[in-house]
């Protein structure tokens, strides 16, 4: 009966604290309900990767038979060899992002361009904490405040860490409420918070909507060709919904293969989970690091926007509220729910959700550019 | 070169880059913007 206790026989204490942190991301995702879609694969897959013998990654049984594993399959063929999964669920939520208030207002995409600050921010304390370039670079990219962007990124660029960065990544998107809120309050004055701002749109003609993922795309890869993965399937995705003619294609992406993706995703980057590459003083770093990440992001748009209004009180026009600023961060719409929020707990009755919602695809299009140029001015480095 | 110099330069790249693409895409919506009124 000896080999019926094999298996708890090996565990080791690493196994052990992966275990608490899958049943840790299980519990966020069904109690807290932050990012359940992702951390609830992931938890469970963590589980998985981390049972000694497991037969979801490859093993050599009895010493001398080798055995594929599921998991290390899906990682191998999804993400390490061509990126797959995190490219093809682009497509999906380029289906499902409206630009219709950035495009009625492409002012706002300067300020999606400042809220990417935070990302070089971690780089340069990741350079300082000893990582080197490239994991520090796919560290800063946790700041992009996008999964999939971060995934790509790290494994693009070969990091030893695509699991804590994939982990904080989706973490501290979950905990945009929490965390913004903190950092606007850090650099604005309750008078900026209760600004008004009058809403008058622009209307966007058909043309302009289906132009604009075609535009896009070519200028991005004009500018940082290696973003085009990244930027050409997110534009692929919205062409799709905007076109009028491929409503049923444009349905699927936006249903059934982000959801297909999604699912697969989270228990395929559970592989990288595995106690060995997780239970360490780097990912303790790396949480820390991708927390400075997200802050610098909403300090940095915020910033901006606030400079902005300097400009704009020397043209004596209307200034901003300097909060939309802060919502230049891919986490959509959440961010821009948070402004919302914190603009009518200052002010009842202040409303500034379509800017911020303007501001907030802004920084969905400028967080993969930014994934796109990390990757490019890192490589000339490496 | 030193990491933390090379980190600040990537810090220069990078956002000169994202700000000189947004810049440009704005400026290319608002000619689409006009020109299909």
């Amino acid at each position: 009966m000896d080999f019926l206790l094999e298996g708890i026989r090996a565990v080791t204490w690493q196994q052990l604290v992966m275990y608490l942190v899958g049943v840790g991301l299980i519990w966020l995702a069904v109690k807290k309900e932050y990012e359940p879609s992702l951390l609830l694969p992931m938890g469970f897959g963590a589980i998985l990767v981390n049972l000694p013998y497991s037969g979801v990654i490859d093993q050599v049984v009895q010493g001398k038979i080798p055995a594929a594993g599921i998991i290390e399959w899906l990682y191998q063929t999804g993400i390490e060899s061509s990126e797959m999964m995190p490219i093809l669920l682009f497509i999906g939520i380029g289906a499902m992002i409206d630009f219709g208030p950035l495009l009625s207002q492409p002012f706002y995409f300067l300020f999606g361009a400042a809220a990417q600050f935070g990302i070089f921010v971690a780089i340069l304390i990741a350079c300082l904490m000893g990582f080197d370039l490239k994991d520090a670079a796919s560290i800063g990219i946790i700041g992009a405040a996008d999964g999939p962007t971060a995934i790509l990124v790290s494994q693009v660029l070969g990091s030893a860490y695509v699991g804590p960065i994939a982990v904080a990544a989706y973490s501290y998107m979950a905990l945009v409420p929490i965390i913004q809120p903190f950092a606007i309050r850090l650099v604005t004055t309750k008078k900026e918070r209760s600004i008004h701002m009058s809403y008058n749109p622009a209307g966007v003609s058909r043309t302009t909507r289906i132009a604009f993922p075609i535009v896009v795309s070519m200028i991005v890869g004009f500018i940082s060709p290696q973003s085009v993965a990244l930027v050409g399937f997110l534009m692929f995705g919205n062409l799709l919904r905007e076109c009028g003619v491929l409503n049923s294609l444009s349905k699927t992406a936006q249903d059934d293969l982000a959801n297909l993706i999604t699912l697969l995703l989270g228990i395929t980057i559970s592989f990288s989970m595995k106690a060995d590459w997780f239970v360490n003083l780097q990912t303790i770093m790396i949480m820390c690091l991708g927390l400075v990440a997200f802050v610098f992001d909403t300090i940095g748009g915020v910033l901006f926007a606030k400079l902005v209004n300097v400009i704009l009180a020397l043209l004596r026009k209307p200034p901003v509220n300097p909060m939309i600023g802060g919502c230049g961060i891919s986490a959509f719409p959440m961010s821009s729910r948070v402004v919302q929020k914190l603009a009518a707990e200052e002010e009842k009755g202040n409303i500034i959700l379509m800017q911020a919602a303007g501001t907030n695809v802004a920084g969905q299009v400028a967080s993969v550019i930014a994934g796109g140029l990390v990757i490019s001015i890192v490589s000339q480095y490496l | 070169m030193n990491t933390t110099v090379i980190a600040f330069e990537i810090m220069a790249k990078g956002m000169g880059g994202i700000f000189a693409a947004a810049a440009v895409i704005m400026i290319a919506i608002m000619i689409l913007q006009k020109l299909t009124k």
